[in-house]
């Protein structure tokens, strides 16, 4: 039995030790997968386009995460890797659109929305203040306390 | 009245977007291509057919010409497919195919079961090539002019009506300058 303890401890090392072996292709080069993840984390897939290009299962986004990771191993900027994204497939592949002539509506159009509305909202409370300025009655009339207290008697009867 | 009529308009310019958005032929999975007015990006691959010879966008300067992006796994190639055989016997301009992610046997089956209007097509494996060409759904198809400048692009299958509308016209207008 004693003899039998370093055998089983060896074998389950070398089981470890095999487990290890075929991980390690996933995370080949840990560097390289977490720059990866984060530019194509930017990025859309073009296939389904709900998806960002690290989370698609398409084979072009496959295609694509290949093409990234050469590229961060032949010391390419993100800058450059994403100018080699748009220059394919324009704009619409980056999450962040570029501020341009073409998208200041799509910047600055929530902006003027806003303006929009406050503007709008101003207007309409000056104008109900100044409605209310004129018309409000500062006090009641002696009829309409007497009616009012009228009511107000028939009120309490009913109770 | 006249109070509603703020509402009124606002609810028409909603409609007037939505209404947009259902339009017919309105694809939002079509998206404008960056390479428009671009040249056509440089390959060198060898020939589905013929291993050994190669094809390359340079051999073909001072033609107009079309390259249609094409697999034998890819659905909508199939309803493109008969509208290129039938184009290619009457048509004047050179067609080219680029094999897109492919296996050389299915590919080659699959021109032998539909027909090939194909001068020639070149094949891209690994889809190194689609991706300069900014190919994300087969079928594409490019028209280059004499330049080697991309024209137009279709995404997604060339019917009858793309062809006469869009693509023959197109091809007319740059074999004149």
């Amino acid at each position: 039995m004693r003899r039998l303890i370093p055998l089983l401890l060896l074998l389950v090392l070398a089981t470890a030790a095999a487990w290890a072996g075929e991980a390690a292709p996933m995370a080949e080069d840990e560097v390289v997968e977490k720059r990866m993840v984060a530019i194509s984390d930017e990025m859309r897939c073009l296939v389904c386009q709900n998806e960002s290009l690290s989370g698609s299962h398409a084979e072009l986004a496959q295609d694509l995460r290949r093409e990234i990771r050469q590229m961060i191993k032949a010391g390419k900027t993100d800058q450059q890797i994403m100018d080699f994204m748009v220059d394919r497939y324009g704009d619409f592949v980056r999450y962040r659109p570029p501020m341009k002539s073409t998208t200041y509506l799509l910047w600055f159009g929530p902006f003027l929305l806003l303006a929009v509305a406050l503007v709008a909202l101003v207007r309409y409370l000056r104008r109900r203040g100044s409605r209310l300025d004129q018309g409000a009655p500062t006090a009641l009339s002696a009829a309409e306390t007497q009616r009012a207290e009228a009511l107000l008697a028939q009120v309490e009867d009913k109770r | 009245m006249k109070r509603f009529l703020l509402p009124l308009a606002l609810f028409i310019v909603l409609l007037g977007f939505l209404a947009w958005g259902l339009k017919p032929g309105y694809d939002p999975h079509e998206l404008p291509s960056p390479l428009i007015g671009k040249a056509a990006p440089a390959f060198d691959l060898p020939q589905l057919a013929q291993p050994e010879q190669k094809f390359s966008p340079a051999s073909m300067r001072g033609k107009v010409w079309l390259l249609n992006v094409w697999a034998s796994w890819c659905v909508s190639c199939r309803e493109e497919h008969p509208v290129l055989v039938r184009f290619s016997r009457t048509a004047t301009v050179p067609l080219y195919g680029l094999n897109y992610k492919d296996a050389r046997p299915d590919g080659m089956r699959w021109l032998a079961q539909f027909g090939n209007p194909y001068i020639a097509s070149a094949f891209d494996s690994d889809g190194r090539v689609g991706i300069d060409y900014g190919v994300y759904g087969v079928p594409e198809t490019y028209v280059i002019d004499k330049a080697g400048v991309i024209r137009y692009k279709q995404i997604g299958p060339v019917t009858e009506d793309v062809l006469q509308k869009k693509i023959i016209p197109l091809v007319q207008e740059l074999e004149k300058s």
